[in-house]
């Protein structure tokens, strides 16, 4: 039995684990207003609120309904735009109308429920965080401009909250149903029926995180498979310090690594960097392990972690063995991984020093897009002497790339413009591009280059001049 | 006044194909579509699909009643495959299945052995092939040909711009049930409920009068589902047909994107000559438009191209001629401008070839040559209410161009790993169907005995917001608070034989109509109160905020009272307004007349920061002055002129339709696909209302809004090129649309890339 709570609706379902919540909602419930637009997380359509107790905080993030399992909704708070509705319009809905935010209107729900959902979050309530929380909707129609005007307007109005009690300043000004109260009282006793999860080494189920790839890859299948929901396992989330290491849970989203300030603190540019990396909704969704297993050539997360020179876990029915990422990669969708063995946590030295580490990315369009090329840089100097360098390198081969002849003629190597160039020479060497639909090899190539002078540019503007390197 | 939907969208309780309940029994179509691009069937087993348990029937052309034929033009184009295929997606059977799933799986069970031809997806190898749609169609003005000795320059060349995908949120679909006696009710996502029913007639061999089709709203068109979604819907007729069921079929997105239509693409060749001062003394352009496997609208489409081939520029000698090419891709369709951008884009791409070699910026060639009052188009309509030197003269002066220059001049002077790049894109569109005879729409208005109002009429609301403009139309003439109006759906029974929404002249056509019915109901009820209120025959009565006035002033005589009273005295209270826009005409012997009720005008500055280490860019800001005629609603408008101009954006830079030598699309899912997101817009988009009093055709003179727009979008290119040019002025990159990041970086480093192979992008229609 799967049980949640859908708007203001308890709901105990004996349908499969792997049913698509956007089928659930609109079929089985006849919820309409969540609307099918792409199907794999690329436009926002279907976008929801989940609502989840967090160390015994509710929290709301947006996911993509078209993606979510029906067995990731246990013990939540589903909100569709049904649950939003009151006897008139939320502030944010009003604001749409007044700047003309809708024409044809089957994305606005899609907008209306990501700003219903910046309206609720814990984050600073600023203009660029309310257009962050709608990167994951497209508009055919406005150009966004009015949408934009229609953000200023909800952040203005939300500048009238002085740091009451949110949930009830929310409800009095008319942003969300008065039942909003009650949930979560109602999740925590929802939360205390529920049986414990199935424990990560079960091999006779298909590990699901947040299903943002086996979603896109294969919907028909996994609406029937067996399914072990990793997402919510307790022991499998989380980021945490322990000595010169960090540790990663597999269930950690990209989000969770986003909004860490262990993260953060090691990679000062962290938010930079992840904003290139697909949209809120999907970073919500989209676990950090999941990107690695999944092996595409160009996981933005995978190139960024093979840069960290990270190690994983992956345990097994009684097993437990720690392996470098970058041996982890075999081949095109093949992984240094047995039947039944799970990334269990992932792990990245800090060293004493500070380093450099800079992430780099570039596509048809720069957010909500996969890299036609990406690429890490993790350096160590001394002085002006290279010590060492974690150089990797995404859409240049079958597998995410680290570029391990490159890091090893940079060792040693002096800082300069001439040491690039050749260090360039050598990634020539080591990768394969092949011409598709993000591009063709030699273009491929020539950004791979562009990328790898761009990582010493931003990391050593006063040392590194363009003009020496072209 | 606001979007009269706006409620219910924000709400979601707008009510779209998809959303409608289904009815008990209802079955799911599911299309089987052609693997190969081109290719003779040997053999199709539908079996192992038919043995599915859900499965209810697999229909093939053999199960067609009526003619297999959905061609809208010409009648070129099966429903159903019979032994050739012609394109990658079409379709060669349909499973209806008591569930979508299954439906879906049953399709994989189909197997069809094709032989395969050779696909041509080039349109020079289908023209050099003799593979044309119709007839080629030369426009002449002067003699061009004995024009370039008095030229000081003469420049040629080529240009192409690649197809576009219309990506309307929600996908093409259609749901359609039986009713008595053999007929059938269709809810078609369709902007020509008119096209559906007329195909759906034909397919099934019934009379029109039998098939009735109901829009509430379209999720998007765009030109995507003028002609393209007759398929869709005739599919679910058929089914209702065979098996006396409903019958649904929503496209999922990748289906549609693999099956339907999309912007033609064009290559093109040019010539330009100009004199020492700058004018263009004469122009010639071949255009080679991709049609894809069928005529579908392309032979309007490459109609409208030769219009627009001089954008708003006079030129006393032009030769234009355009070639409509049969290829092995879905047959290419409506979009937004409609064959006039891709003409645009070859004259700009002259314009500011012929610029870099003479050295002067394009934008005084552009300037020198704006059409003036009088000014003859190559087609013979004089350029009357002519905006194109306002407009350029007033977004120079507005946004002070001196400044903006130097700004950018300033940045690129002490920046060397960003470069700004600027251009000006004047735009004139033509508004009419070129083909006169569809120049026609019909409104009928029901006024109901308690006041309340209802209106038809065959407008489709796809966003465009036609709807809130038809009842500021008939809340004016009748005098009403517009909370009295409800526009009804478009229905073919209520209004027959519509135009579709398209051409940007569906407001003026069935505003122009709508206005005719209340004037007819207005002379009407003021007739009516005369005789209640005992008034001469010279008083002067009129209705105004609800109330019946005479002679200027208010009675008390009321709108509901008055309503009450005519129905009593038995007066008609509904009525069917008819309008034909007068004027135009179009001689295609001669390719001369007056095709346009009139001409849309403006100009666009756009700014661009070209990252010249990794390729990427963002626009500045695109700063507009737009003809708007007289605006009857700034935020609607507005909202047409943004949407338009990111669009064409979208087309210029980022939206690279690719098909392989096989004529397969490998751009075929939005994760492939990318239209403009939040962050990929302008950061300033400022339109300036050129408001003009001059007389024109349109309704409440607010000119026509919905295409034009979209073709500001072409000072993208222009303005990314000066950009790349601004790092390296040796870069000759091709004038080929879209400039993606990878035409951008591999002109960056145009012949200054010093160890990578650095080979021309090639053309983007076929790689692979």
């Amino acid at each position: 039995m799967i049980k949640f709570i859908l708007n203001n609706t308890p709901i105990s379902t004996d349908k499969h684990s792997g049913t698509i919540l956007l089928d659930f909602i609109r079929y089985h419930k006849a919820l309409t207003g969540t609307k099918i637009g792409c199907r794999e997380g690329d436009c926002g359509a279907c976008t929801i609120m989940v609502g989840d107790l967090r160390n015994g905080q509710l929290h709301y993030e947006s996911m993509t309904s078209c993606l979510t399992p029906l067995g990731n909704a246990q013990g939540k708070h589903i909100v569709t735009i049904e649950g939003f509705n009151g006897d008139g319009l939320t502030p944010v809905q009003q604001a749409m109308v007044d700047e003309g935010g809708t024409q044809c209107g089957f994305c606005t729900v899609g907008f209306v429920v990501s700003l219903q959902g910046f309206c609720l979050s814990s984050k600073p309530q600023t203009y660029e965080n309310a257009i962050a929380a709608i990167d994951g909707n497209i508009c055919r129609c406005t150009g966004y401009k009015s949408i934009e005007r229609a953000a200023q307007r909800i952040v203005d109005h939300l500048g009238n909250y002085k740091g009451q009690d949110k949930m009830n300043w929310l409800v009095e000004q008319g942003y969300l149903p008065a039942y909003f109260k009650t949930i979560q009282q109602q999740l925590e006793t929802l939360k205390a029926e529920l049986p414990q999860p199935i424990t990560p080494q079960n091999g006779a189920l298909t590990p699901v995180g947040g299903g943002t790839d086996l979603y896109v890859q294969r919907p028909a299948e996994m609406r029937k498979t067996a399914i072990n929901h990793f997402l919510d396992q307790n022991e499998l989330k989380g980021i945490s310090r322990k000595g010169d290491n960090i540790h990663i849970g597999a269930a950690c989203t990209a989000e969770d690594l986003r909004s860490s300030t262990i993260m953060q603190e090691h990679i000062p540019n962290l938010h930079a960097f992840m904003k290139l990396v697909s949209s809120t909704p999907i970073r919500n969704m989209g676990t950090v392990a999941g990107n690695f297993v999944n092996a595409s050539p160009i996981g933005d997360l995978t190139i960024f972690f093979l840069g960290l020179n990270a190690s994983i876990v992956l345990s097994g029915v009684g097993t437990k063995r720690t392996i470098a990422l970058k041996d982890f990669y075999k081949g095109y969708k093949q992984l240094d991984k047995q039947q039944g063995e799970f990334l269990e946590e992932i792990i990245i030295q800090v060293p004493q020093q500070p380093i450099g580490f800079n992430f780099e990315k570039v596509c048809k369009r720069t957010h909500l897009d996969i890299a036609t090329v990406n690429s890490a840089l993790q350096i160590k100097l001394s002085g002006d002497t290279i010590i060492e360098a974690h150089a990797s390198a995404g859409g240049v081969g079958p597998t995410p790339k680290y570029l391990q002849n490159t890091c090893n003629f940079l060792k040693g190597k002096p800082l300069t413009e001439a040491t690039i160039q050749q260090a360039n020479e050598v990634i020539q060497d080591e990768i394969s591009p092949i011409s598709d639909a993000r591009g063709t090899k030699e273009y491929k190539r020539l950004l791979l280059r562009q990328l790898f002078y761009a990582h010493f540019l931003t990391l050593f503007p006063d040392r590194i001049q363009l003009a020496q390197l072209v | 006044m606001k979007n009269i939907d706006s409620n219910t969208h924000v709400r979601g309780e707008s009510i779209y194909v998809d959303d409608i309940p289904p009815r008990q029994g209802t079955l799911y179509a599911c299309v089987f579509d052609s693997k190969v691009a081109h290719g003779h069937i040997e053999a199709l087993d539908v079996s192992k699909a038919e043995a599915h348990p859900d499965v209810v029937k697999v229909v093939t052309y053999k199960d067609i009643p009526g003619i297999n034929e959905i061609g809208g033009i010409i009648k070129d184009e099966p429903l159903l495959a019979e032994k050739e295929v012609h394109f990658q997606g079409m379709p060669i059977a349909m499973v209806l299945a008591t569930s979508e799933h299954s439906a879906h799986e049953a399709v994989k069970r189909i197997e069809a052995t094709i032989k395969a031809h050779h696909p041509i997806v080039d349109p020079r190898e289908a023209h050099a092939k003799g593979e044309l749609i119709i007839p080629s169609r030369t426009f002449r003005l002067g003699d061009s040909e004995n024009a370039w000795d008095e030229c000081a320059y003469i420049v040629e060349g080529s240009a192409e711009s690649a197809g576009q995908e219309h990506l309307y949120l929600e996908t093409q679909g259609a749901y359609a049930y039986p009713t008595e006696n053999g007929s059938i009710r269709i809810s078609s996502s369709t902007q020509g409920p008119t096209q559906v029913q007329r195909t759906v007639g034909a397919v099934l061999g019934l009379p029109m009068h039998k098939i009735e089709v109901d829009v509430t709203r379209l999720g998007g068109g765009f030109g995507g589902k003028e002609d393209q979604a007759s398929a869709w819907a005739t599919f679910v007729a058929l089914g209702v047909y065979l098996t006396g069921k409903p019958v649904k079929y929503i496209l999922d997105r990748m289906e549609d994107m693999r099956m339907t239509g999309k912007r033609n693409p064009y290559v093109s060749d040019f010539k330009i000559g100009l004199s020492n001062d700058y004018k263009i003394i004469a122009y010639q352009a071949e255009y080679f438009q991709n049609a894809g496997a069928a005529a579908d609208l392309s032979p309007a489409i490459m109609e409208r191209t030769l219009f627009h081939s001089t954008n708003s520029y006079f030129v006393p000698n032009v030769t234009v001629q355009a070639h409509s090419c049969r290829t092995n891709i879905p047959p290419n369709t409506a979009f937004r401008g409609f064959g006039g951008p891709q003409a645009m884009f070859v004259i700009e791409a002259a314009i500011t070839k012929a610029a870099e070699e003479i050295g002067v910026p394009a934008s005084v060639i552009q300037k020198a040559n704006l059409l003036k009052e009088k000014d003859k188009f190559p087609y013979g309509q004089p350029a009357g209410g002519n905006e194109a030197v306002d407009s350029w003269v007033r977004a120079e002066e507005k946004y002070d161009i001196k400044a903006l220059r130097a700004e950018i001049d300033a940045f690129n002077q002490s920046n060397q790993l960003y470069k700004k790049g600027l251009a000006f894109m004047p735009i004139c569109f033509g508004i009419s169907f070129t083909k006169t005879d569809m120049n026609q729409a019909r409104a009928l208005i029901h006024i109901y005995s308690d006041g309340s109002i209802g209106i038809s009429t065959g407008a489709v609301e796809m966003g465009q917001g036609v709807n809130t403009k038809m009842v500021q139309v008939a809340a004016h003439y009748l005098g009403v608070d517009p909370s009295r109006i409800k526009i009804e759906t478009t229905n073919t029974t209520r209004v027959a034989n519509t135009s579709p929404s398209a051409a940007s002249a569906t407001a003026d056509l069935n505003g122009k109509a709508t206005g005719i019915a209340c004037n007819a109901l207005v002379k009407r009820l003021t007739g009516a109160a005369r005789k209640k209120l005992g008034l001469s025959e010279q008083a002067v009565i009129t209705i105004k905020d609800e109330f019946i006035h005479v002679d200027g002033q208010q009675t008390e005589l009321g709108w509901e009272a008055l309503v009450q009273f005519a129905f009593l005295e038995r007066i008609a209270l509904t009525e069917n307004g008819h309008y034909a826009t007068p004027t135009i005409h179009f001689d295609k012997e001669k390719e001369k007349g007056h095709p346009f009720a009139y001409h849309v005008y403006g100009t666009a500055i756009t700014c661009v920061t070209v990252d010249c280490v990794r390729g990427r860019y963002e626009f500045d800001y695109v700063k507009i002055a737009h003809d708007f005629g007289s605006s009857m609603n700034k935020i609607v408008d507005l909202g047409q002129t943004e949407g338009g101009l990111v669009q064409g954006i979208g087309w210029m830079t980022m939206e690279e339709l690719m098909y392989n030598k096989e004529g397969r699309l490998l751009t075929n899912a939005l994760s492939t696909y990318k239209i403009p997101d939040i962050y990929a817009v302008p950061k300033e988009i400022e339109v300036d209302f050129l408001e003009s009093d001059k007389e024109n055709m349109a309704i409440f003179k607010s000119k026509a809004v919905g295409e034009p727009p979209l073709m500001y979008g072409i000072g993208a290119y222009f303005a990314i090129r000066d950009a790349v040019k601004a790092f390296n002025p040796q870069a000759e990159p091709p004038f080929s649309a879209p400039f993606t990041p990878e035409k951008v970086l591999m002109g960056l480093y145009d012949g200054k890339a010093n160890n990578v192979e650095s080979v021309p992008v090639g053309a983007v229609k076929a790689k692979g």
